[in-house]
């Protein structure tokens, strides 16, 4: 099989699994900005999603997503590792046009996950594995604006969300032109350009995740009015 | 204007490709900054030669920066700090006196070290022998303007058949991958009529060549297009991942 076997064809799957989970943080985005226009809004949200048929369906295909993205990250630089060789340089140096965060998928892709862990404690386990299992939690399951809104009054949380959401952005600023660049979609004339469209894309998303957090550490989100 | 520098060299030391190797201190004097860093290794020949020591095996051939032969890590970068040259055009006015310099061969587990600073590259002559050149009978010399290219691609294919297959985009990578060489090499023959026939085909046996020898997945980090002597382009890697997947999905 030679999406398994040829360099190009695991690059491959690693690029469009990287463009679906892109395709899902935005989807996630949109729906997250939703909290702060209107909590009651993003609650109809949440009972929408919650453990319906399809948003199962959908949960699982998105794991699978993720299992893919990870599991082929762990191959490719194993084998990445092994083509260097045993014997390194003594002395590098690094070129002015080699982003940083290219040279460093890998540990910014560990960051994420390990964010991405906590995150699902903090939310999907209290949420929708709460409401799957009949586990009764401090707010319904559907009442995500709570469990927002208890999650951000910790100050620490906030700045954890953050961080992990900096390493987000690098990690998607090489990802995104790196994918298209994988499955050929490139040229000299669309290069610098699909660089920025990279660039632009990661900056939309993490901004609108960003937005959050920032909305409750400068204590906006907890106002009696709404 | 020319000055004499003195420096001192530590450079890779190897006796065969199953020893362990290790780096050793030289000091030169009296360096011309005119002389090429070659030619600095020459002297430095010389005087181990003088000395009864065994003098610093290292690839060199035309010493005009197109055979693709000399091959040295020099101070953290492939064919050294200036940009765009191979290591015999480097010459030592890009070094000041005292400088210690550091010199490595090219490091890859596809790249195995021969002795000192020489690393078999066979491994490319491989994989253009699975794919890289023409094989159909084109027939005789067609009149100039019968299949007429146009000036932009014409020039796309004579920018990546520019490629003196030197090895240094993967002595650089991080992840020794050879994908800017094979991309190339698939580059300049799909670009134009008479390797077009064909250029499906190259590109799938040019790409299992390169798997099976050990050379790494490439992570678009673009080290190598950075590093190479001959700026090819790290667009030539798009173009030969278009034409690898859109061979294997018509299969």
């Amino acid at each position: 099989m030679w999406l398994i076997d040829s360099s190009i064809g695991r690059k491959l799957i690693m690029s469009i699994s990287g463009v679906f989970l892109v395709l899902f943080l935005l989807f996630h985005a949109t729906m997250n900005i939703v909290v702060i226009i209107s909590p009651a809004g993003y609650n109809k949200i949440c009972e929408f999603l919650g453990t319906n048929w399809y948003a199962l369906v959908g949960t699982a295909v998105l794991a699978g997503g993720f299992v893919i993205h990870i599991l082929y990250a762990l191959y490719l630089t194993w084998q990445n590792m092994r083509a260097r060789g045993t014997q390194g340089y003594a002395v590098t140096k690094n070129q002015k046009s080699v982003e940083w965060s290219s040279q460093n998928m890998f540990v910014l892709g560990l960051i994420v996950f390990g964010f991405l862990c906590l995150h699902l404690y903090n939310f999907w386990f209290h949420m929708q594995y709460a409401e799957l299992a009949g586990v009764k939690e401090a707010f319904a399951p559907a009442d995500g604006a709570s469990f927002v809104q208890a999650l951000f009054s910790n100050k620490i949380y906030c700045v954890i969300y953050i961080v992990w959401l900096c390493a987000l952005w690098f990690h998607l600023t090489h990802g995104v032109w790196s994918a298209l660049q994988t499955v050929g979609l490139n040229n000299k004339t669309w290069l610098p350009r699909v660089k920025v469209i990279s660039t632009i894309i990661s900056t939309i998303v993490v901004l609108m995740f960003m937005s959050i957090p920032v909305y409750y550490l400068l204590g906006l989100g907890s106002c009696s009015c709404c | 204007m020319e000055k004499s520098i003195n420096v001192t060299l530590k450079i890779w030391r190897q006796a065969g490709p199953k020893v362990k190797g290790n780096f050793e201190i030289y000091k030169l004097d009296n360096v011309s900054t005119d002389s090429s860093f070659l030619e600095m290794i020459d002297i430095l020949n010389e005087q181990l030669i003088k000395e009864r020591k065994e003098p610093i095996a290292f690839d060199h051939d035309c010493r005009e920066g197109i055979c693709g032969m000399c091959s040295m890590y020099i101070n953290g970068q492939p064919h050294g700090p200036d940009g765009e040259i191979t290591t015999c055009q480097l010459h030592m006015r890009n070094f000041h006196d005292g400088q210690t310099i550091t010199v490595e061969p090219w490091r890859s587990a596809a790249f195995p070290v021969i002795k000192d600073l020489m690393v078999d590259r066979g491994a490319f002559d491989k994989i253009i022998q699975a794919g890289g050149f023409v094989s159909i009978n084109t027939g005789g010399i067609p009149d100039g303007n019968a299949i007429p290219i146009g000036k932009n691609v014409a020039d796309e294919a004579m920018d990546a058949a520019s490629c003196i297959g030197c090895g240094a985009c993967v002595a650089t990578c991080k992840n020794g991958s050879a994908m800017l060489f094979v991309s190339a090499k698939v580059s300049q023959l799909a670009l134009l009529p008479q390797g077009r026939v064909e250029a499906a085909h190259r590109a799938k046996l040019m790409v299992a060549k390169m798997d099976e020898l050990g050379f790494g997945n490439c992570t678009n980090t673009g080290a190598c297009e950075a590093e190479c002597p001959k700026n090819v382009s790290i667009s030539h890697i798009a173009r030969l991942n278009r034409e690898y997947l859109s061979a294997k999905f018509q299969d």
